[in-house]
């Protein structure tokens, strides 16, 4: 057999790609690929790395007459500061339902939006609200209170 | 000498350029209008599908679909109250500023001093009411007729994704005033985004995953409702909805033709009767059109070898019908945007929730649901209500009554029994969670886990579900189900509204009347 013949392709072999198939594939491998990494990019997009939200901790002075069991919100906050014989203490106002402002009254709080009741300690009492309201962290410095609304304490600590 | 003269047959250049500037006019009309008027059957063709905004339609309409009780004309509404919401949007868009600091100025200059301005906002917010209003009527209609049937079961699909759409885009326009009732009712919703939280937290696996803090921190861009989220809502609500909305609309009429038209029952020819005299002729000889794209592919395809068609030309019938209904549609808007001013209300207050806030009627059901767990009302029951409505036409593969109200096993007796047990079964478990408290009252420190599985909404969802199943065995048929089933939800639904609207005051309590309301 001279080297010229041309050789008989078995069946076994396997078949060739033609160039127009590799094309149309590479293309739609490309597709695919730039599918998903735009697809990966976009949905990174929306949550933004740094917050625009103000800071959280603030400085305040408490009024000098502010009765027992009484509750002083800091105006543009969203805690309630109380004041007894043990201490200060910081209550969150926001509801663990809905995020309504919740509004202190003689028993402990009330929630304007869906009527969930929460006791002074902030343990729900009625409605929907799935958790208690959290105590914020306090330190008392002199006659000015210290309260960072994104330090929560156990309930009862008071400073 | 040589003068220069061209041609005789080149001679009068100026003459023709005259009389073809003469003739401009009507040659614009006609290349614009090849087919002429509409006044035989063939230019009546070519009115359809020689234009690309008709050509979505039929060239010619089967009688059945153009009865009035066949469709009520709910979808055609539907679209005509989209369409003004997008003409009156882009119109309000010229003057409203979406940043917290000026929007809500923006909103009362357009209210005070922009002229026509606050005509145009009545427009446009009673135009969103009547189309969420239509599009549900229009789900209803489908479901009693069973129109969403194969072959039309993936257009019921394409129309509860255009329902969803159509409630997002109430709820982002809800905020773009910057009222107070704009900035409480988005907390609240931004919250129900965060409410499976509610279950995380009972599983103590929020640390490590928590969906529902992404949920809220994608849709305000900001862990409180500020100016990340104005533009946020605003981008969804003037761009992104539409768009999808659009998209959809699309495909949904689109279908609807390649579904074979609209629904109609296996006997329509015989109840519609002989055509009389005075109407316009009825084709209804064998189909003699050739389907050549049709051959060539496999599988069903729309209405070949059907028979008789029974068909008049869309032009003028459907096309006046849809004219008729959509100047109606807007009529209706114009009324009541003459009549009643959108609510404007004190400008947004981060330090004190309006009370009772409430978010608007179509929503008032869910906050309902809300005020006894905000997962089960806010995710987890719209969640089933959507997956059992998806789930229909996949289960029910039945014949029996397609195209006719209330058809199927049971028909009207059922519906009215489902009317009874639907309200009946409401009104129990709101009066009983009203009358004595749920779980948290009864035994304060019960897990949340508990009350977020049992609370009124999950009970009234079970007894539904039961009732249903019991309709499935009592007729032994799927339909029979899914009409005792939509019913009560749809019964659900318009009772819990009521309740919302009317019956919950400050703080959320039970009121039977407005007027006894605290002042506060």
């Amino acid at each position: 057999m001279s080297s010229n013949d041309p050789v008989k392709p078995s069946r076994l072999d396997p078949e060739p790609l033609p160039r127009r198939d590799f094309l149309g594939k590479a293309s739609l491998w490309a597709a695919a690929a730039t599918g998903v990494f735009a697809t990966l990019g976009i949905a990174r997009l929306p949550k933004a790395a740094v917050l625009s939200s103000p800071s959280r901790k603030f400085k305040v002075t408490l009024p000098e007459n502010l009765p027992e069991g009484q509750a002083f919100v800091p105006p543009g906050r969203s805690v309630a500061l109380f004041r007894d014989k043990e201490g200060v203490h910081a209550v969150s106002i926001v509801c663990t339902h809905l995020g309504c402002i919740v509004k202190p009254n003689a028993t402990g709080f009330e929630c304007p939006c869906h009527g969930s009741r929460f006791a002074a300690d902030g343990a729900v009492t009625k409605g929907p609200a799935p958790a208690p309201l959290p105590w914020r962290k306090v330190t008392v410095d002199g006659s000015d209170c210290m309260v960072d609304e994104d330090a929560s304490v156990p309930p009862g600590t008071k400073a | 000498m040589v003068v220069f003269a061209p041609p005789p047959e080149k001679q009068g250049a100026l003459r023709r350029f005259f009389a073809n500037l003469r003739a401009t006019p009507a040659r614009v009309k006609d290349s614009a209008f090849r087919g002429g008027k509409p006044n035989t059957d063939r230019t009546r063709s070519t009115f359809v599908f020689g234009n690309v905004f008709l050509h979505l339609h039929p060239v010619r309409t089967h009688r059945w679909s153009l009865r009035w009780t066949a469709t009520m004309g709910l979808g055609i509404a539907s679209l005509a109250a989209f369409l003004i919401t997008l003409i009156t949007g882009v119109l309000l868009m010229f003057y409203y500023k979406p940043h917290p600091a000026i929007a809500y100025d923006s909103m009362k200059d357009i209210a005070f001093v922009v002229p026509t301005g606050n005509l145009i906002r009545n427009i446009h917010r009673w135009a969103a009411n009547v189309m969420v209003l239509t599009v549900i009527l229009h789900m209803a209609r489908a479901f009693y007729t069973a129109a969403y049937r194969a072959p039309r079961e993936f257009n019921w699909l394409i129309g509860m994704g255009l329902l969803v759409l159509t409630l997002g885009l109430s709820f982002t326009g809800y905020l773009l005033p910057w009222d107070q009732l704009a900035y409480w009712a988005i907390t609240i919703g931004a919250n129900i985004a965060q409410s499976p939280r509610e279950v995380t937290d009972a599983l103590g696996m929020t640390e490590t995953f928590d969906v529902g803090g992404l949920q809220k921190l994608l849709l305000l861009g900001s862990d409180t409702v500020g100016e990340e989220a104005l533009i946020r809502f605003y981008l969804l609500h003037v761009m992104i909805l539409p768009l999808g909305l659009v998209a959809l609309l699309s495909v949904h009429f689109w279908r609807i033709r390649k579904d074979g038209g609209l629904v109609r029952p296996v006997d329509a020819e015989r109840r519609l009767g002989p055509v009389h005299a005075a109407d316009y002729p009825v084709f209804t000889e064998e189909p003699r059109k050739t389907y050549q794209l049709a051959a060539v592919v496999r599988g069903k395809s729309g209405a070949v070898a059907r028979g008789p068609e029974n068909t008049v030309p869309s032009m003028p019938h459907l096309f006046y019908a849809e004219l008729a209904v959509t100047m109606l549609t807007i009529a209706i808007c114009v009324a009541l945007a003459l009549v009643s001013d959108a609510p404007l209300k004190e400008l947004a207050n981060p330090q004190v929730p309006e009370n009772p806030a409430k978010a608007p009627w179509y929503f008032l059901g869910l906050q309902e649901l809300v005020a006894y767990s905000a997962f089960m009302g806010g995710v987890g029951i719209p969640g089933i209500v959507l997956l059992g409505l998806g789930l229909i036409p996949y289960l029910d593969r039945e014949k029996d009554g397609t195209g006719e109200w209330f058809g199927g096993p049971g028909g009207k007796a059922l519906v009215l029994q489902a009317l009874f047990v639907g309200f009946g079964a409401a009104l129990a478990v709101e009066a009983f969670a009203i009358r004595y408290g749920w779980l948290r009252e009864w035994i304060p420190d019960i897990a949340q886990l508990w009350i977020t599985v049992f609370n009124p909404g999950t009970v009234l969802t079970a007894i539904y579900a039961a009732y249903s199943i019991w309709l499935v065995k009592r007729h032994q048929s799927t339909r029979a189900g899914a009409l005792g089933l939509f019913t009560c939800f749809l019964c659900g639904f318009v009772l819990l509204t009521v309740v919302g609207t009317w019956f919950r005051g400050p703080n959320w309590d039970f009121y039977w009347s407005p007027s006894d309301w605290p002042g506060h």
